[in-house]
């Protein structure tokens, strides 16, 4: 047994939370929905957001459904049973009932999301040093706190705002679209979130529209006891294009946290969707208690023929992960990408990777995927890619690659491909490596420290991926990877 | 100055290095030969400080300081270099990039302001001209589809740019043909100077015809076991390692 590497992963060890810097919590008074689920607290949260008759219905029956259904058990990841009565559903911010300006949100609350590093004033961004603009919706436990630079969209015609504020005023839309891309059947944790969602954002690009900036949600989960369901429906009209992008943290916690979202893109003709995702929840201490669990349906439907629609995502948190963003290629010579960096350390146990379905002609897709194990996490990539027999020409190609940084952690790779297609062609390509001894101790050699060399290293190994998300995300990226491998910084 | 005083090295229950000692002083140029197995890569490596092997007794010192409780990248800062025998791939990362990371992490440990990016770039373009090292090359992943001669370029760039007191060279004639031998070879003459040690250890006295060292030793069995000239090259050049391995075999 060398040493050196022994040294690393005793360093990698003590990564855990103690390092976790948004682990504060926000003393503010919310409003919360009696412990426990039900119809009636379905109702009660429906009527929260004073949503129509049908949505309420919707819910309803998914609430209905989602007691017929079992928690899924196939993948690999290991947790108590969860109990369903003893979580709130629904908490909100006292103050804001329903802020109209940023000068009506609590001012806690505006300090929360500085901490964060989350700018929520416009002119802030604007005199700053930021040289490009980003919108931002920040969703606070269950409602969206603040979207800034609403008019500033609007005049493109960009549609950016709560959900709970679309259901008001573009409720035709919502109506259209929510649930046509993730079914309210589709899956256990889907559906449970269809019953209770609680906010999340809403875009609509129309046609033809660049979006003018990138578009941002923040979630924030703050309230003890409490499951965050958003959810989010992004349209991209014939022609347009946007890019999102979605960051989470969460404050420590003893007891594990619940986070059942849901995602839904829909591309039409010739569009493109750009969604990217740094996912920072709290991912527990270092014997493995507290941390969310992150059990999350995202999908995109390429709807429209020649649509394009790109997923990029970097996990560092939570204690668990059960994520599948996947692309239904349903348009003729439609795109479907999934690039992913998926890091776990101390006792995270990680079951992530995508499905592209592919349905259209000429339909082409991308898989690019990068685990990073450490301490003793265990970190598996599960994909599916399949051919419709009227998928003619479908190309794929997959990529999957794992590093693993000392002994007691794994890495697992469960690909599953399905062709009734002969002209389809899908390449799968994985290796599995370790940071060798010898890498780190020729880095070393030349002055770098045990953690410069091993960031170093992971850093060249996660670069395809890095490159796919907007710079500056992507600078940030790379720090919260460093941050979560090395524990140097808190 | 590099000294070694009294070196025993074990890996396991086995004792490689049996009491070496060996003085390189300050501008002079120290060959050790030997035949294979011997423990030469273990002195380097020893120096450099890999995990994986016990020091049992004795001492090491560069500049009068005993570095044997220093970790490698500490050892890097205080002036040593060790050009690899089979430099690293890392992939990834761009030489550039590498070579920034390298510099900096070195400046600072020893306190000095960071290179900027514009800076680092003239420095590091003047220093590749000189051993032939392409722009393409730097903009490659390090070591990544290198040629064993661009390999062991890259290994006397770094050392240009370092600028160590002591360098060890680990059979860094391995692998070269001629003309990548006469590169690499100029590229270390230019370093020699009254402040640097430098320590060429190597099989073969072909690689002392480029580099001419001012003293030669000859390793074998864990200790040196004959010190000399240049003109001590030539005789092993001619005998080989027979005398030296007696009572070995056995």
């Amino acid at each position: 047994m060398m040493a050196a590497r022994q040294e690393t992963v005793a360093r990698v060890e003590a990564i855990d939370v103690d390092a976790y810097k948004y682990g504060f919590t926000t003393d503010i008074e919310s409003e919360k929905a009696p412990k426990g689920l039900g119809e009636d607290i379905v109702r009660f949260i429906s009527a929260k957001k004073n949503e129509p008759e049908w949505l309420t219905q919707w819910r309803l029956e998914a609430y209905r459904r989602w007691l017929t259904m079992r928690e899924p058990d196939w993948a690999r990841v290991h947790y108590p049973p969860i109990d369903y009565q003893d979580l709130y559903y629904y908490a909100a911010p006292k103050s804001t009932p329903g802020p109209k300006t940023l000068d009506d949100v609590d001012p806690e609350l505006l300090r929360t999301y500085e901490k964060l590093g989350i700018p929520l004033r416009e002119q802030e961004i604007l005199a700053g040093v930021e040289t490009r603009k980003i919108a931002v919706d920040a969703v606070f436990d269950s409602v969206s706190v603040a979207t800034t630079f609403k008019e500033e969209l609007a005049k493109a015609g960009v549609i950016f705002c709560p959900i709970s504020e679309a259901v008001q005023t573009h409720p035709e839309l919502v109506r259209q679209y929510l649930g046509s891309v993730v079914p309210v059947t589709d899956n256990f944790f889907a559906t449970l979130n269809s019953a209770v969602y609680s906010d999340g954002s809403f875009v609509y690009v129309p046609k033809g529209v660049r979006c003018p900036m990138e578009l941002s949600t923040y979630f924030r989960i703050n309230e003890q006891k409490t499951g965050q369901f958003e959810r989010t429906l992004i349209i991209a009209d014939a022609g347009s294009y946007v890019s999102y992008l979605e960051g989470c943290t969460a404050p420590k916690r003893d007891e594990n946290q619940l986070h059942a979202a849901v995602v839904e893109l829909v591309a039409l003709d010739d569009a493109e969707i750009k969604y990217s995702t740094v996912q920072n929840w709290y991912p527990g201490d270092s014997s493995g208690r507290g941390g969310i669990y992150n059990f999350v349906t995202k999908r995109g439907d390429c709807r429209g023929r020649n649509s394009h629609i790109s997923w990029t995502q970097v996990e560092t948190g939570s204690a668990i992960t059960w994520k599948y963003p996947s692309c239904i290629l349903r348009g003729d010579n439609s795109q479907g990408e999934f690039y992913s960096i998926a890091v776990s350390n101390g006792h995270q146990q990680v079951d992530s990777g995508t499905k592209m379905i592919h349905l259209g002609r000429n339909t082409k897709s991308r898989i690019v995927s990068k685990g990073i194990s450490a301490g003793k996490s265990q970190n598996t990539y599960r994909g599916q890619v399949s051919a419709h027999r009227r998928a003619d020409n479908a190309r794929n190609y997959t990529q999957c690659d794992s590093l693993l940084i000392g002994h007691d952690c794994g890495a697992h790779t469960v690909p599953y491909i399905e062709s009734k297609n002969t002209s389809a062609q899908f390449e799968h390509e994985a290796t599995t490596s370790k940071i060798s001894e010898d890498q780190l101790f020729y880095a070393m050699q030349r002055g770098l420290t045990a953690e410069e060399a091993t960031a170093l290293i992971v850093n060249g190994f996660v670069r395809d991926v890095l490159q796919q998300l907007p710079m500056e995300f992507a600078v940030e990226a790379q720090k919260l990877i460093s941050i979560s491998l090395e524990g140097s910084v808190g | 100055m590099l000294e070694i005083r009294n070196l025993h090295v074990s890996v396991g229950d086995r004792e490689i290095l049996k009491g070496l000692t060996l003085t390189v002083k300050d501008g002079e140029v120290a060959a050790i030969m030997g035949p294979n197995g011997t423990g030469k890569s273990t002195l380097s490596y020893v120096i450099a400080g890999r995990e994986g092997y016990e020091v049992t007794q004795g001492e090491v010192l560069i500049n009068g300081e005993n570095i044997l409780d220093l970790a490698p990248h500490e050892r890097a800062a205080r002036g040593l270099f060790l050009a690899f025998q089979y430099p690293v791939e890392i992939p990834g990362v761009a030489t550039m990039q590498f070579l920034k990371a390298m510099l900096n992490a070195q400046r600072r440990a020893r306190g000095e302001p960071e290179l900027q990016t514009p800076d680092l770039m003239k420095l590091v373009r003047e220093a590749a001209a000189k051993l032939g090292v392409s722009q393409e090359m730097l903009r490659r992943p390090l070591n990544s589809g290198f040629s064993g001669g661009e390999k062991k370029r890259m290994e006397i760039l770094q050392m240009a740019l370092l600028e160590p007191s002591v360098g060890i060279l680990d059979e860094t004639d391995s692998g070269l043909d001629i003309d990548a031998l006469r590169v690499v070879s100029d590229g270390v003459n230019s370093l020699r100077s009254p402040q640097r040690s430098f320590l060429v250890i190597t099989h073969y006295q072909r690689l002392l015809d480029y580099i001419r060292p001012d003293s030669v030793h000859v390793m074998a069995q864990g200790v040196i076991q004959r010190s000399g000239g240049p003109e001590l090259a030539l005789e092993l050049e001619k005998n080989g390692y027979r005398d030296y391995l007696a009572g070995e075999a056995a």
